[in-house]
């Protein structure tokens, strides 16, 4: 992005060829499927739930501009619900994962009316005072467990007869809801609404003036980004069998938005990539305490400054330069 | 002893200078801010981290150089604006033509260092801070304590102080000017950069010294200011960003409101401001004293 008179955020860059597309996700999927067999399992399963939860949260940022600071409200809500379905009332993981879904789509209802109504900076800052409101109903309410959260949530078998207490099993129905969360992003993105969306983001008022009413698709839009974050959300629980203070907290929503930065905003992989760089830093980082804060502070300062396009959006702009020096 | 309501006065009258403490640092908060980001165009979000830098820089002074209280009050906010000024040079600068989103990303990224530091060097819990004026009046109603009593006082004074200074000064007329046409000033042969420069240093001081007075207040802890700074976002929602009178007067009302919901309903006292908030969405979206764009 040129520093002159711009003040658009990056634009998305156009797909690549959708042949050589196909192919590379095709050998992306076989890799996954491969993966837990020479990676720890349990790692790849939270790159996967964070890459989701960026990837819901790169729809609003990415796609919509609009910058959530709240999307730890979804994430960690969904989280609880998930919890404490199938932790106290015993409900199946899919039943709580779709429980834990439609509380993120309803808290996304209702705080998506309050923030669509400020736009910008604004946004940002009523999205992160929404979600404070939220942590702290979730440190009071008595079900969730105040600072303990709900731990050793159960692994019951998936739809009453798939095993998936092993981390090999748990991981292949982690990666099919990953996929289906990617795919349900990738036709969002690439469907006459979310077409719309990037008018909306590119220039409001003629979209207005067009005649789409930019309020309605921004409000959905918010609702599905939501809804998908609480599916990472709810998902994340299986995985750790743990909701706590932590997901609610806007220390999440900070990361979520490092993640999609570090990667690339308005990327459809942006996202995936920045989440899997993230969480493997937090992984080899895990035993300096402090520091990984002051190391993700530094990042977002250094991604601000200098590579704002993200490590994808990056590679997608040198990509284009030399595809055009060649043409040319 | 009259009650009100069932509430002892006591209880009643020290919770409502507890909410007028708390409301003071919220209008000098976003008092801060909202200069900022008329000039700026950026909103600061390390302006807790920097509330907590004044508050640790009156720690500092007393316990590495042995300046007392009245010493830092002036000291620290100076030091923490010199800091935040040349960040303004270094960082801050490049961004002013991006998109908005840009300077809240930094600026978050900054608080995340300036949190991250400090927690590393004193820890989580807090420092104790010496109460500079410590006794108290016993007013017949309630008993007033002389530290608490000059946060009130100075806080005001120095908010009203500003808005003097902005709203009827010449230099106050210079910055208004620049908020709205920066390019034309610039071109009456006003240094618009170096203003900003000042200005961003002006709020950053101005949150450091409400973290000075908050050091005797309450303990020096390295989270002071991210719990402190998303209620602070909060009222500037409520307030709307458009009138300095406006900061002010959001800032104590809501503190005081924060204070009664302590004494009447407590469970709801961390929740109070954001509900506040979400009802002024709804009523007035553009804010209290704010001017729909």
């Amino acid at each position: 992005m040129s520093s002159s008179s711009s003040s658009t955020l990056p634009a998305a860059a156009a797909p690549a060829s959708s042949s050589v597309m196909t192919v590379l996700g095709i050998l992306a999927v076989a890799v996954l499927l491969v993966a837990p067999f020479g990676v720890y399992p349990v790692f790849l399963m939270k790159v996967m739930c964070f890459a989701l939860f960026a990837c819901a949260f790169n729809l609003m940022l990415g796609y919509t501009g609009l910058l959530s600071f709240g999307h730890a409200m979804f994430f960690g809500g969904s989280a609880y619900i998930c919890a404490h379905t199938v932790k106290v009332l015993g409900f199946t993981p899919e039943l709580g994962i779709l429980s834990g879904v439609l509380f993120a789509a309803v808290l996304g209802f209702v705080t998506g009316l309050l923030a669509i109504r400020r736009q910008g900076i604004y946004f940002a800052m009523v999205t992160l005072a929404l979600a404070q409101m939220f942590f702290f109903f979730c440190l009071q309410a008595p079900f969730t467990g105040g600072e303990d959260g709900l731990q050793s949530v159960p692994r019951r078998p998936l739809f009453g007869f798939i095993d998936i207490s092993q981390d090999i099993h748990l991981y292949y129905m982690v990666l099919a809801i990953f996929l289906f969360g990617f795919l349900v992003i990738y036709r969002t993105i690439h469907s006459p609404f979310g077409q719309v969306l990037k008018a909306i983001r590119e220039n409001e008022p003629r979209a207005i003036s067009l005649g789409y009413r930019a309020n309605q698709y921004k409000l959905l839009a918010f609702v599905l980004s939501a809804a998908l974050a609480g599916l990472a959300g709810s998902t994340k629980v299986m995985v750790f069998q743990l909701a706590s203070l932590t997901d609610v907290a806007w220390q999440m929503s900070g990361e979520v938005v490092l993640m999609t930065l570090v990667g690339g905003m308005g990327t459809i992989l942006g996202p995936v990539v920045g989440a899997a760089v993230i969480v493997t830093m937090q992984n080899y980082l895990a035993g300096l305490g402090e520091w990984v804060l002051v190391i993700q502070g530094v990042i977002f300062v250094a991604a601000v400054s200098l590579f704002r396009r993200g490590i994808v959006g990056e590679i997608i702009a040198i990509v284009k330069y030399y595809g055009t020096k060649k043409a040319g | 002893m009259f009650e009100l309501l069932g509430i002892p006065p006591q209880a009643l009258f020290g919770q409502l200078l507890l909410g007028l403490i708390n409301g003071a640092f919220y209008a000098m908060l976003s008092l801060g801010l909202a200069v900022i980001f008329g000039l700026l165009n950026v909103i600061n979000f390390a302006h807790g981290a920097q509330y907590m830098m004044g508050a640790f820089g009156a720690w500092m002074l007393l316990n590495y150089l042995g300046i007392p209280f009245w010493g830092a009050l002036v000291l620290s906010p100076i030091i923490v604006a010199i800091i935040g000024m040349v960040i303004e040079r270094v960082l801050l600068r490049r961004l002013y033509s991006l998109d908005h989103l840009y300077g809240l990303l930094l600026t978050f990224g900054l608080a995340l260092i300036i949190e991250g530091l400090f927690r590393r060097q004193y820890g989580s819990s807090g420092l104790p801070y010496n109460n500079p004026l410590p006794g108290g009046t016993n007013l017949g109603f309630m008993f007033l304590p002389n530290y608490r009593a000059f946060v009130v006082v100075a806080s005001l004074v120095v908010c009203l102080v500003t808005w003097f200074v902005i709203e009827r000064t010449k230099l106050g007329s210079y910055l208004r000017a620049a908020t709205e046409r920066p390019d034309l000033v610039q071109a009456f042969g006003i240094d618009v950069p170096r203003m900003i420069t000042l200005t961003y240093g002006f709020g950053v001081g101005l949150a450091a010294l409400a973290g000075v007075l908050a050091a005797p207040a309450y303990q020096v802890s390295p989270t002071m200011g991210s719990n402190l700074i998303i209620v602070v976002f909060a009222v500037v929602v409520i307030g709307g960003m458009g009138s300095i009178m406006g900061a002010i007067v959001t800032g104590f009302g809501l503190g005081v409101v924060e204070g009664l919901t302590k004494v009447f309903y407590p469970e709801a006292s961390s929740t109070v401001i954001f509900v506040i908030m979400a009802i002024v969405l709804m009523v007035k979206p553009a804010g209290l004293f704010g001017t729909a764009k």
